[in-house]
């Protein structure tokens, strides 16, 4: 460990120009919120296109007003085609996927987090972290440029089958636009290893004195174990886009299988393998699962512990639990590819490790759930969140023992079971993960507090509103509807319609809701309460500093922490808490060993 | 009850919350950040590897070409710039009185990498000119597509070593390199070295 508090030889002072201070900062707290806003500014246009397709699934004819400035061909007079349906999926899953559920837990609350609880000044290279965020901007205004070239983005959805999504003129979007996906995709990658190095590095080498390993904070944990699992992910996402782009442009057949004819017309490639595309993408995709829920699942952990006003029953056993899950992350990528025509071995051979990931999962919500018993919880909004977190990934996490069956999964696979499934337990939870930490933080962040009332409404209409939508979703797959199709007006799925008006009105209705929390957020960050240092009583170093706090994070002191992190219903102490940094000698220290 | 001790001895910078340290001369930071870099390297060419495992058994299309033999007198020279930088690394290491005469050697081993990283480059770049002549392009076969594409990709790294390695000659220049600064530098650029090998036998053994 690197003890800051020697051999400092000089300093850097506070940036004083508008741009170095707010657009092209070296600062970690900056870069958090821009991440955050990017996030943000992405789930606006995600969500915008979910209606769009959900309107659309209902009322196909129905003309969306405007909808034809973005696309004339795709949306002639408003009204969707089946193939612009597709686009609209595709990019509302990459946007999704990438730019929201990876950008804001992890790099989001991480950047501006993860140095203030190691009580680190900064980042291990400042530079480089701007430089992550700044490729990953320029890789969502690649994505988002797709919307406004030639007939559009492409069609083959957030994981780019090949050879669909090798080769060029296979549909609408699937020239220029599909290029940029993969353009998009790649220099994403190069932001998020960029951000995954700092973030080791970070962690590994600029603890304070007296920041064990084991002393971190939970969600200090979970960002590491996403950084780790990171690196390994984008940096085998990234080989695959670049042999796609080449496939694409160059002429080269990686992908493209030979004798294949597109459109009557025979295609000059030969010998690629379109399964060597999946094996890549889901050697990333399954990891990225977990990029996205398991730092969720280290801020839930961080806030429950502190609303029970009690140590969760073992600090320890989330940490190893969280380790295993990154761990098996990379042994269970086949799954998603059963129906890929691979050999039926090598379907039991992943179907057994999706299996046992279940467990460490299992045992994280048991340890949240099971640390209700006896604790004083305080309810508020970051709370209800949090608490909404572990409902949704139970609910989503269950139907993922249905799916990890090959011969389930076999008539499952393309309904809208799987549709559900993972917007609960990946989408949904790590959105609530993402709520209950803006709950949480914000005044820390902004310096001001949002309104409790308003985070209340928006917690129980997005609770109820979410179960409303993916719930049905289910349903409608255990009966056979098929996903990715635009309308079911004269099919067999003629009888599913009254559930699909259902699941719109409620994503309209919940989706209206979030207007709350956008209020609640805009309003209080300029107009909200002043937040005190330290306004939920928590214990970690974050809240040993001041709202916002400053350049340096804790003004010319450097923090030495004494405790684990999470000191709460202490017998004997002067509050119910004592902080880490505080000198306080504790009587009755609530040390796992002594918990299990 | 609890009892309280004397409050910990905190350090008071200047400005109080508007300056921060830079990182410690012994800060171990960048040669960790080397080492994680490194493992996503690898994992990136072990992807690329796996893929072409994949690849040359998905189809019947594999064809195999003579290799230029100035890819060996290349490796020669990148194993010899790897010596190179290590002597740099350990005359930094071991301070001497003489200051001038210490950076100069220093200077001198860290120079003599430069060119011959340039010389590495310049070689892959005579490989390529002449499998072109050959009427070998990328997309010719899927195994000059790999070779591009690995032989491609390593030079890019290469070439940003060198960049890294102009950095740590100028910060000697102005004297304020540190020891940690030039043995993450020597780190990766061993590494280049190493991985090169390693593609050239895999190459090798595939094409």
């Amino acid at each position: 460990m690197h003890d800051v508090s020697t051999n400092a030889a000089h300093h850097h002072v506070a940036p004083q120009g508008f741009l170095r201070k707010n657009v092209f900062s070296v600062d970690h707290k900056v870069i958090g919120k821009q991440y955050y806003g990017l996030g943000l500014l992405a789930v606006l246009i995600g969500m915008g296109l979910s209606w769009l397709m959900r309107i659309h699934l209902v009322w196909p004819n129905f003309g969306i007003p405007g909808l034809q400035w973005l696309s004339s061909s795709g949306a002639p007079a408003g009204v969707i085609t089946p193939e612009y349906y597709l686009q609209l999926m595709t990019m509302h899953g990459t946007l999704m996927v990438f730019f929201v559920l990876t950008n804001v837990p992890f790099a989001g609350f991480g950047n501006y987090f993860l140095p203030i609880q190691i009580g680190a000044e900064d980042m291990a290279f400042p530079r480089f972290n701007m430089m992550s965020f700044w490729v990953t901007f320029v890789g969502f205004c690649v994505l988002v440029a797709a919307f406004f070239v030639g007939d559009g983005p492409p069609l083959s959805g957030w994981t780019a089958y090949a050879p669909l999504s090798a080769i060029p003129g296979t549909g609408p979007g699937q020239a220029t636009g599909q290029t940029l996906w993969a353009v998009s995709i790649a220099i994403f990658c190069v932001g998020q290893l960029l951000g995954s190095l700092n973030f080791i590095t970070t962690t590994l080498d600029l603890r304070t004195k007296g920041m064990t390993l084991m002393r971190m904070p939970l969600c200090t944990w979970a960002w590491f174990i996403t950084s780790c699992i990171g690196l390994l992910a984008f940096a085998v996402l990234l080989p695959a886009c670049i042999l796609l782009i080449l496939d694409r442009v160059a002429g080269t057949s990686f992908f493209v299988p030979s004798n294949l004819v597109v459109s009557d017309q025979p295609v000059n490639h030969s010998g690629g393998s379109p399964l060597l595309w999946q094996h890549l993408f889901w050697f990333f995709g399954h990891p990225e699962v977990y990029i996205a829920i398991l730092p969720a699942a280290g801020i839930v952990s961080h806030i429950l512990v502190n609303s029970y006003r009690r140590p969760l029953l073992s600090h320890k056993v989330i940490i190893y639990c969280m380790v295993a899950i990154g761990f098996l992350s990379y042994m269970v990528w086949g799954h998603h590819m059963f129906l890929s025509g691979m050999n039926p071995f090598s379907a039991l051979v992943f179907s057994f490790p999706t299996l046992i990931i279940t467990i460490p999962a299992t045992i994280l919500v048991l340890i949240w759930i099971g640390s209700l018993y006896g604790s004083n919880l305080q309810i508020n909004s970051a709370s209800l969140f949090a608490l909404g977190f572990i409902s949704m990934f139970v609910s989503g996490g269950v139907s993922g023992f249905f799916l990890a069956q090959p011969s389930i999964d076999v008539y499952l696979h393309g309904t809208y079971f799987v549709v559900g499934h993972f917007h609960m337990v990946m989408g949904v939870a790590a959105i609530f993960g993402m709520f209950a930490g803006t709950y949480f933080w914000a005044p820390k962040m902004f310096g001001r507090m949002m309104n409790e009332t308003l985070g209340k409404i928006h917690f129980w209409g997005t609770f109820v509103g979410t179960y409303c939508i993916f719930m049905p979703f289910h349903y409608l797959g255990l009966v056979g509807n098929v996903r990715r199709y635009s309308s079911f007006v004269d099919d067999f799925m003629a009888p599913l319609i009254p559930v699909h008006k259902f699941i719109t009105i409620a994503a309209l209705c919940t989706g209206a809701v979030q207007l709350i929390f956008l209020y609640n957020l805009i309003y209080s960050r300029f107009k909200g309460a002043p937040a005190p240092e330290n306004p939920w009583q928590g214990t970690s170093l974050e809240w040993a500093t001041s709202s916002p706090p400053p350049w340096d994070n804790f003004g010319g002191k450097t923090p030495v922490v004494y405790h684990d992190p999470y000191q709460y219903g202490i017998e004997g102490a002067s509050g119910d808490f004592v902080m880490q940094n505080s000198p306080e000698q504790i009587p009755t220290a609530r040390e796992d060993k002594k918990l299990i | 009850m609890a009892t309280t001790v004397q409050p910990p001895p905190t350090i008071k910078l200047p400005g109080s919350g508007n300056a921060r340290r830079v990182l410690a001369r012994d800060s171990a930071a960048p040669s960790t950040g080397i080492w994680v870099a490194l493992a996503a390297i690898t994992m990136t060419f072990a992807a690329f590897t796996s893929a072409m495992i994949v690849r040359q058994g998905s189809g019947n299309d594999w064809r195999h070409f003579a290799f230029p033999i100035i890819l060996y007198w290349n490796t020669a020279v990148l194993v010899a710039s790897s010596v190179t930088v290590q002597m740099a690394r350990r005359r930094f290491a071991s301070a001497s009185a003489d200051v001038g005469e210490h950076s100069a050697s220093v200077l001198r081993a860290l120079y003599g990498t430069l060119v011959l990283g340039c010389t590495f480059v310049i070689g892959q770049y005579a490989a390529w000119h002449q499998l072109r002549a050959e009427r070998l392009y990328l997309a010719s076969a899927a195994s000059s597509s790999f070779f591009y594409v690995f032989t491609v990709l390593h030079a890019l790294h290469v070439i940003g070593g060198l960049i890294g390695l102009a950095y740590v000659i100028s910060k000697l220049h102005r004297g304020i390199l540190r020891l940690n600064t030039l043995t993450a530098a020597s780190q990766y650029w061993h590494f280049m070295a190493l991985l090169w090998v390693y593609l050239l036998l895999l190459l090798r053994t595939r094409i």
